[in-house]
């Protein structure tokens, strides 16, 4: 058992098995966040390098806990430059990394692909922790083993992703991988955001956000940033607002029982409103409990077992 | 090549003489736990749970001890073995924990339950049952109650098969290549 | 004075309308005579070099309307030197140089140390001057210094002429100059921070797309402006179908209008990116196969005159970094001709329309000496294997840089040897 490559760098690239794996080792690793010792020796001895060019709080503390769980030795690094600006290759960057020996390095970047452009160069697991507008796959591990949960399976289900869909990497890889576990996805948004071809990654894609609501058994809603007016991809947070907020009269088309998720931070009042946000409906706090969980799934299925070589 | 070791039966009369045992050191069955490792030892476990409520009338708390995390060959298998269950059904701190395994043979899985148990807090005692005990001990570990001692070569494996799992009640001695 | 003489090859010049068996002989630089082959080769004798060019293609050496040789100032990535030695390695004997340098060449001081560096070089070099004073788009250039100094048509390449009065001006004075001016056309407010060609691709990478539309706006201003002054436009690497169809029509209509097409957009799409390869960056971007088809139809019906390299060498200080911050461009010299040779493999385009894209053509657009292999025109040959396959290696290339997508493929059609002036400058090992 065990995933087909080095690194875990999209759901792009993960079959449903794979995500399967990921998902039911995760639900494992669930039970030892509830104990009252929370820490496995499974990673006893391994170094995680936890390389944050973006800053991300959540994410990174996500991580590092579930590395520590697992008794690994988490470092974080965080830069706020390029390597671009500091004059250095990737190549530079990657074998400086290597050179330290980690068994792990999770990588969080403002451009897309750079995950993958420093994993050719390394022999160890390159986590993408996500990257520029390209995929966030633990984020999207996690909304669906939240899902899982809440609704018992994935397929058959109605799931729509709503806001800016084409800066969004946690809604590429969400396409990817509710469409490979065989629900429906439906992405909406105002024209300015959805991307071209968007369609090509297997889902529907709409502006209309009664469509998108309408019959939904998961509603999946991206933060909104407000610098994005300043490139007018929208007018006005309150324009938006009123078009693509969530409240509870546009949810009532929704399918009874639907669920809500949200990647955080949340931007209240603009694509979500507080009644919604703290109803009965929202998941936004399992998904949290659950990204530590996947993360130490991740760990686990490529870390844990033996090292292998891979020649860069 | 396999043959038989113990059949439906005998392995009904193993569990039998385990569970009698269990009450008899025990003087009774107070502050006792049983715990499998999944996942035949968590079927025997349930059985012997089953066996002791027919006996002394009690339902004693039942549960699995999941060791993946706790193993020390991790870093050496090229396959991550996957998770298994972890159900620890009352605070075991003060209980007197009796472990079940199928098989006991280099003693390392019960080194790693060990282990597991010791992270959910402090039992007043440990003692292990097997149905089988093949010998080829690694680590200085040995078992409490035995279903039955068969002696075999490091070349030959040991199988246990349950109704619950496999369908069949038997334990084979099967030559491996 | 060189004597040399090229045996049995056959000689196709596209300008001349050539295709045959031929003895060429060569003295003084330029080509003294050319005889059937099963003729006598009395030429032939002591003191004369001979080339056995048996099996092989002679053809003329190609002129690249469209490079960056990096000097003065980004020697690190190029200089004349080595950028004109790539050029010989791949059967150029003539190659118009872009004004972004450092300091950009916008004045004659400037065009005459360019010219100085190329004296003796592998290849001809003629400058190509900025439009606008430090390329920044605000005033012209003494473009009647730049000429007079030996530059060949003026151009902000790699920037656009945003302010549409300025490239009207230039246009206007591109009549009395006699210099066509080169326009690199895109929209800066639509390409916005954009790295890749909006679609499907873009979308999946997580990348910024540039829609076709940029370049196709500009275009069409640029042959308006050029309509509207009479002026002499060249559109530079043509991406877009839309800014095929403009310039057919401005064609069509009698506009003063060229344009080329580079190897990588007639030969690529943006499929290309996939893997975060940075060596299929470039600006303007690799487009969908539409594009590509329309691009291979303009140059089928002479829409699209020439085929240019816009061979631009970056260190891997440009280029082994995050994709959205990497340079736009890729070297193309040394595989321009085998990767056009693909493309008449696989049917795009006939051989002898291919040569011209690459020699005549270019040579006519900006007025060049060359192109041709007729008796009295220059002794600038490129000597060709159709048949040869050759695997692009980064350490074997000329160039200082090694940006270029088909590392580490083979190629069908081999560069055996480059004749410039008389003398073989360049012979494959």
């Amino acid at each position: 058992m065990k995933l087909k490559g080095k690194d875990l760098l999209g759901i792009e690239g993960l079959d449903r098995e794979e995500i399967e794996l990921l998902l039911s080792t995760a639900e494992s690793f669930k039970e030892v966040s509830e104990r009252e010792i929370k820490k496995v020796p499974t990673l006893r001895g391994k170094t995680i390098i936890n390389l944050f060019y973006e800053p991300s709080t959540r994410t990174r503390t996500s991580f590092e806990i579930a590395a520590k769980r697992m008794s690994a030795d988490a470092v974080n690094i965080s830069v706020s430059t390029s390597s671009a600006s500091k004059g250095e290759t990737l190549r530079d960057t990657a074998m400086n990394l290597g050179a330290m020996r980690p068994d792990c390095i999770v990588v969080r970047h403002s451009s897309s692909g750079t995950p993958e452009m420093l994993s050719r160069y390394l022999s160890c697991p390159v986590v993408n922790a996500g990257d520029g507008a390209h995929e966030h796959p633990s984020q999207a591990l996690l909304d669906m083993l939240t899902v899982r949960e809440r609704k018992g399976a994935i397929e058959g289900l109605k799931v729509s992703i709503i806001g800016d869909i084409v800066h969004s990497r946690v809604a590429r890889s969400n396409i990817y991988g509710f469409t490979k576990m065989g629900a429906e996805v439906t992405v909406a948004g105002p024209p300015t955001m959805l991307p071209v071809g968007i369609e090509r990654l297997g889902c529907r894609a709409t502006s209309s956000m009664e469509e998108a609501v309408r019959g939904a058994d998961v509603i999946m809603m991206l933060r909104i940033q407000l610098e994005r007016q300043s490139e007018s991809f929208f007018p006005s947070a309150r324009e938006y607002s009123r078009l693509y907020g969530l409240d509870e009269t546009k949810l009532k088309n929704a399918k009874e029982g639907v669920i809500i998720l949200h990647p955080g931070p949340i931007n209240r009042g603009v694509e979500i409103s507080p009644e919604v946000a703290d109803g009965p409906y929202s998941v936004i706090l399992d998904q949290v409990t659950n990204g530590v969980a996947v993360r130490m799934a991740i760990f686990y299925l490529l870390v844990g077992g033996a090292r292998e070589e891979h020649h860069v | 090549m396999k043959r038989t070791a113990l059949d439906d039966k005998a392995i009904e009369r193993a569990l039998a003489r385990i569970a009698h045992e269990i009450i008899e050191r025990n003087k009774g069955t107070e502050g006792l736990v049983i715990l499998g490792i999944p996942t035949r030892g968590y079927h025997l476990a349930l059985r012997l749970q089953k066996k002791i409520e027919e006996i002394e009338g009690v339902r004693l708390p039942a549960g699995a001890v999941d060791a993946t995390l706790y193993r020390d060959d991790l870093g050496i298998k090229k396959d991550q073995p996957s998770l298994k269950r972890m159900e620890i059904p009352i605070p075991i701190d003060g209980k007197k924990v009796v472990m079940v395994d199928d098989v006991l043979f280099t003693g390392r899985t019960i080194r790693a339950a060990i282990d597991a148990l010791m992270d959910f807090g402090r039992p007043l005692a440990i003692q292990l049952a097997v149905l089988v005990d093949r010998g080829h001990r690694e680590l200085p570990i040995k078992a409490d109650y035995v279903g039955k001692n068969l002696p075999t070569s490091q070349k030959e494996g040991v199988k246990v098969h349950l109704t619950e799992t496999d369908g069949v009640n038997e334990v084979v001695i099967e030559a491996q290549q | 004075m060189n004597r040399l003489i090229i045996k049995g090859g056959r000689l196709i010049d596209p300008a001349a309308g050539t295709d045959g068996l031929y003895n060429i002989y060569v003295m003084g630089g330029r080509i003294a005579s050319i005889k059937k082959a099963e003729s006598d080769d009395s030429e032939a004798g002591p003191g004369v070099e001979a080339v056995d060019a048996t099996g092989l293609i002679v053809a003329p050496g190609f002129i690249d309307a469209h490079a960056h040789l990096r000097e003065p100032g980004f020697e690190y990535k190029e200089d004349v030197r080595s950028g004109t030695q790539a050029a010989s390695a791949g059967g150029y004997t003539a190659v118009m140089c872009m004004a972004n340098t450092r300091p950009v060449n916008d004045n004659e001081s400037v065009t005459r140390y360019i010219l100085k560096r190329a004296e003796g070089a592998a290849a001809k070099v003629y400058p190509v001057g900025a439009l606008s004073v430090g390329l920044k788009g605000e005033r012209l250039t003494e473009m009647a210094e730049l000429k007079a100094a030996g530059c060949v048509a003026v151009s902000d390449d790699g920037m656009p002429v945003v302010n549409s009065a300025l490239m009207r001006r230039a246009l206007e004075y591109s009549k009395i100059s006699g210099m066509p001016v080169i326009s690199h056309a895109e929209e800066p407010g639509l390409v916005n921070a954009g790295v890749m060609n909006e679609g499907p691709a873009a979308t999946r990478l997580g990348l910024r797309g540039i829609p076709n539309a940029a370049e196709d706006v500009m275009v069409a201003r640029d042959i308006h402006l050029a309509e509207l002054t009479g002026g002499r436009l060249h559109v530079a690497h043509v991406s877009t179908r839309g800014a095929v169809e403009a310039i057919r029509a401005a064609k069509a209509r009698g506009a003063r209008v060229t344009a080329e097409a580079t190897p990588h957009h007639l030969a690529l799409t943006d499929e290309a990116v996939k893997g975060y390869d940075t060596s299929a960056k470039m600006n303007p971007p690799l487009r969908s196969s539409e594009d590509v088809e329309a691009l291979r139809e303009g140059l089928r019906d002479g829409t699209i005159d020439c085929i240019a390299t816009d061979h631009a060498p970056h260190s891997t200080i440009e280029k082994d970094i995050e994709f959205d911050k990497a340079s736009n461009g890729i070297i193309g010299l040394e595989t321009a001709f085998s990767v056009v040779y693909g493309l008449v493999e696989e049917g795009a385009l006939s051989f002898v329309q291919a040569l011209a894209a690459m020699s005549a053509n270019p040579a006519k657009a900006f007025g060049l000496e060359g192109g041709r292999l007729t008796v009295g025109s220059p002794a600038d040959m490129a000597i060709l294997d159709l048949n040869g396959k050759w695997k692009v290696e980064a350490a074997r290339l000329k160039s200082r840089s090694k940006n270029t997508p088909w590392a580490g493929k083979e190629l069908k059609g081999i560069v055996v040897k480059t004749v410039l002036a008389g003398n073989v400058v360049y012979s494959r090992e």
